[in-house]
């Protein structure tokens, strides 16, 4: 049997980097979110906010950890399946991956084991200190790889001979003309994310009746969050398009699934795109506004697909269905925001049943969103690999088809494992809850693993402190 | 042409890897000596003496990699799809391993299945580690500055023998780590281990040491030829005291010098390992010369190093002072 060692090879990458995406998504979110509830409590001295946050780390701790070894896998993934654009590349981002480990991946890996482990152990300054490094940290690790994606997209300040780019103005390849757009709308993505993950553990636990105290700390903070980044999103988003529009005019084409100049610039609402047709079935399109929103001038006009040779289109219903998803749960979010923020405003953010229920069913929404978002930038720089200097095609690694394939096997087959089984526990440790009471004596206490998401566990399986009782371990050494 | 930047980046990932070899090697240890306890509690123990440290430990594995990418991106074009198996193999590997760490407390008390993963995860990750160095020591098929070998040029019963050494040799690290640490049942686990271990790695060694001088010319000219025997001989006699020394510290119940003294005996064995295949970074064919990027590229990464390594260097033994001390049943961390 055949493999195509290119197909698979992409299959492989997008199935790796989706799978990742969404934890450093999560987390990028949530360790700011644990770092603002630390320096609430270290400001107020509201015990609350400090057993809200040992309870949000952990989550964060299960999330982390999907991150870090889906992340060290994509680190080495660019040298297996993509050799040719390592090559090729390395001069220019190899240096941005490299400063990603060293400012990043270093700060964030080392001074988790003291927000996580340092509870009860060492001075509260420290651990709020160490989550407070871990947030900048995971900030950081976006900025350098949203500015190596960025390249990939815009290239700028370099040159190339004999098939190698060689950087010539550091300046400009860091800061490439789509890399504010895009790190802004990522940076933003993952707030509202976790904000969105926030509310709806918030209004779950207050439908219940549970948490009450500490729900409404999570509500609050998730409703003002959302209410001021998901119109802003919108803006940056805005920005961002008319970036792309200058830059991968294709990649809008086919957002809009716009074939023609001449098609004068409607919005799709809905629509089956038909490449081969060259149109849209099914239509349902508002005239003149697909201009508007794409060049902000009534009527405006903007390349259709047919003017760029058929060998340089993206796949154009993938990038369209993403785009309007995308769209669609920004417009959900922004919704959720105004309407929370109104009822807040009235003092009823915390008992309009309706608004609790339909906050409840926000979690997935960050999440399929940033993956929409993620097909729309990808799959639209597709058939390039770096826009306008290398295709896909060109980028793989001299690798057998058969060692690709089965590797991807193992890889669906393992990350379906682990995926599943973390979304699992992340579950159940949601299901448990915050504490409710003061920190009793056993928070401290001996025999207890120092795991982050062990606590909470314990008090559902009945059993005590971990390790049974019973053997005598004395015996210290100095 | 910069000729000293190719060199001094050769060092620094040269160091990078030896650094990830030793700290990720006992926190791998550790869980390759799961099996030889039922225990949950030793188990518990044994986890957590390492919990605070893996990640950032495992991070060296990133910079080596991510370093070889940025100083040498035609050395890394080569490596990887050469030993395309074994490295994705590895990481997966490292996957298992790596979200046991929080999985087998939340899932406890049915918890059996993330032991199987997180012993089962790091034997594989450490024993492709060694594929991965033998695989690179026998050579790669190189044409036209790319791998042109199979899938499977790897798989020799040499690069089987290296994968063995070194889960024996992390095996080790991790016992005598655990000595170090911990007290009751579990440092008495280390202690009647790590003299097994101790034989096995110096066995290992020795095999190694003669085996690729027999298979790879390049390494017996390199070794064997005057005056090079008579400056490298104080290399393998140090290894051999310095094992003796270990195993006296094991049996006279010393904390600290049988984990000392078993890095000592992986720098040894590193350093071998390093005169045996300088230049070369796609022995036999490319030196770092050969596959070393833009200078331009070296000096922008080389600039931010100076000032950051340092500044990591220091947090890491920050958290390592911190958390410092004996960890056992009853006391939590000092």
């Amino acid at each position: 049997m055949e493999f195509d060692p290119v197909i698979l090879a992409r299959i492989q990458f997008a199935f790796t980097v989706s799978f990742h995406i969404i934890f450093p998504a999560f987390t990028i979110g949530l360790s700011a979110f644990i770092a603002v509830l630390l320096l609430m409590w270290m400001a107020t001295s509201e015990e609350r906010y400090r057993r809200l946050a040992r309870f949000w780390t952990k989550i964060f701790a299960v999330s982390f950890a999907m991150g870090v070894v889906s992340g060290i896998v994509l680190s080495y993934q660019f040298g297996t399946n993509w050799s040719r654009f390592s090559q090729f590349s390395g001069n220019v981002i190899g240096p941005l991956i490299g400063y990603e480990v060293l400012t990043a991946f270093y700060l964030e890996a080392t001074f988790l084991g003291i927000m996580l482990f340092g509870w009860n152990r060492f001075p509260d300054w420290l651990v709020t200190l160490s989550a407070v490094l871990v947030a900048i940290g995971t900030a950081i690790s976006a900025f350098w790889i949203l500015a190596a994606n960025s390249w990939m997209h815009t290239p700028a300040g370099h040159e190339v001979h004999d098939g190698i780019a060689y950087p010539l103005n550091w300046l400009q390849v860091i800061f490439n003309p789509s890399f504010p757009y895009r790190l802004a709308h990522m940076l933003n993505a993952a707030y509202l994310t976790t904000a969105a993950v926030v509310l709806a553990v918030g209004a779950r636990y207050l439908l219940a009746g549970r948490h009450i105290g500490q729900s409404r700390i999570m509500l609050r903070m998730a409703v003002g969050m959302i209410a001021v980044s998901a119109p802003l999103q919108l803006i940056v988003g805005d920005l961002h398009g008319l970036n792309t529009l200058e830059h991968q005019p294709a990649k809008v084409a086919a957002m809009e699934a716009h074939w023609r100049e001449a098609d004068d610039s409607a919005f799709v609402l809905f629509g089956l795109p038909d490449e081969e047709a060259r149109e849209n079935h099914f239509e349902i399109a508002i005239p003149g506004l697909g201009g508007l929103i794409l060049t902000h001038e009534w009527g405006g006009t903007y390349a259709g697909l047919e003017q760029f040779p058929e060998d340089e289109w993206p796949p154009v219903a993938n990038v369209f269905f993403a785009f309007r998803i995308m769209i669609g749960i920004g417009l959900i979010l922004i919704a959720m925001g105004v309407w929370g923020g109104y009822l807040w405003w009235r003092g009823r953010l915390f008992d309009n049943r309706l608004y609790l229920r339909a906050a409840s069913y926000m979690w997935p929404l960050g999440f399929i969103a940033i993956l929409a978002g993620w097909i729309v930038t990808e799959q639209g720089r597709q058939p390039w690999l770096v826009h306008g200097l290398m295709r896909t095609a060109d980028g793989v690694s001299p690798v057998p088809g058969a060692s690709v394939a089965t590797t991807l096997a193992l890889f669906v087959f393992i990350y379906g494992i682990v995926f599943s089984t973390g979304v699992f526990y992340i579950n159940r440790l949601i299901n448990r809850g915050p504490k409710e009471e003061a920190p009793t004596a056993h928070e401290g206490m001996p025999n207890r693993p120092i795991s982050a998401a062990e606590e909470a566990t314990r008090d559902a399986t009945g059993r005590g402190p971990a390790g049974a009782p019973g053997r005598s371990l004395g015996n210290r050494e100095g | 042409m910069e000729w000293y930047l190719p060199v001094i980046w050769a060092g620094l990932i040269g160091t990078a890897v030896a650094i990830y070899v030793i700290l990720d090697g006992f926190d791998l240890g550790i869980a390759i000596l799961f099996p030889f306890t039922r225990e949950e509690e030793d188990r518990d123990l044994m986890m957590n003496s390492v919990a605070p440290f893996w990640d950032g430990n495992e991070t060296w594995l990133v910079l080596g990699g991510g370093g070889l990418w940025v100083a040498f991106p035609m050395a890394y074009a080569i490596i990887m799809p050469a030993l395309y198996l074994p490295v994705l193999g590895m990481l997966l590997a490292l996957v298992f391993r790596g979200v046991s760490f929080e999985f087998r407390w939340v899932s406890k008390p049915r918890h059996r299945k993330w032991d199987i993963a997180f012993a089962g995860g790091s034997i594989v990750a450490a024993f492709l580690q060694g594929i991965i160095l033998g695989g690179l020591l026998q050579g790669i098929d190189v044409a036209d500055g790319q791998f042109a070998g199979g899938p499977f040029d790897w798989l020799t019963p040499f690069s089987i023998f290296v994968g063995l050494s070194v889960v024996a040799g992390y095996a080790l690290l991790g016992a005598t780590w655990l000595i170090m640490r911990t007290t009751g049942p579990v440092r008495e686990l280390g202690r009647r281990i790590a003299p097994w271990l101790l034989l096995a790695v110096m066995a290992a060694m020795a095999v190694i040491s003669l085996w690729t001088p027999l298979i790879i010319d390049r390494i017996a000219e390199r070794w064997f030829s005057v005056p090079n025997i008579l400056l490298l001989w104080p290399i393998p006699l140090s290894a051999a005291l310095l094992s003796y020394g270990v195993w006296r510290w094991i049996e006279r119940g010393h904390n600290v010098l049988p984990f000392a003294g078993t890095i000592g005996l992986f720098l040894l064995g590193y350093a071998g390992l390093v005169i045996s295949t300088m230049p070369y970074l796609v022995p036999p064919h490319l030196t770092f010369w050969d596959t070393a990027a833009a200078p331009a590229s070296q000096i922008f990464f080389l600039v931010g190093t100076v000032f950051l390594l340092p500044l990591v260097l220091g947090y890491t033994a920050f958290v390592y002072w911190i958390f410092r001390g004996k960890i056992a049943p009853g006391e939590g961390y000092h």
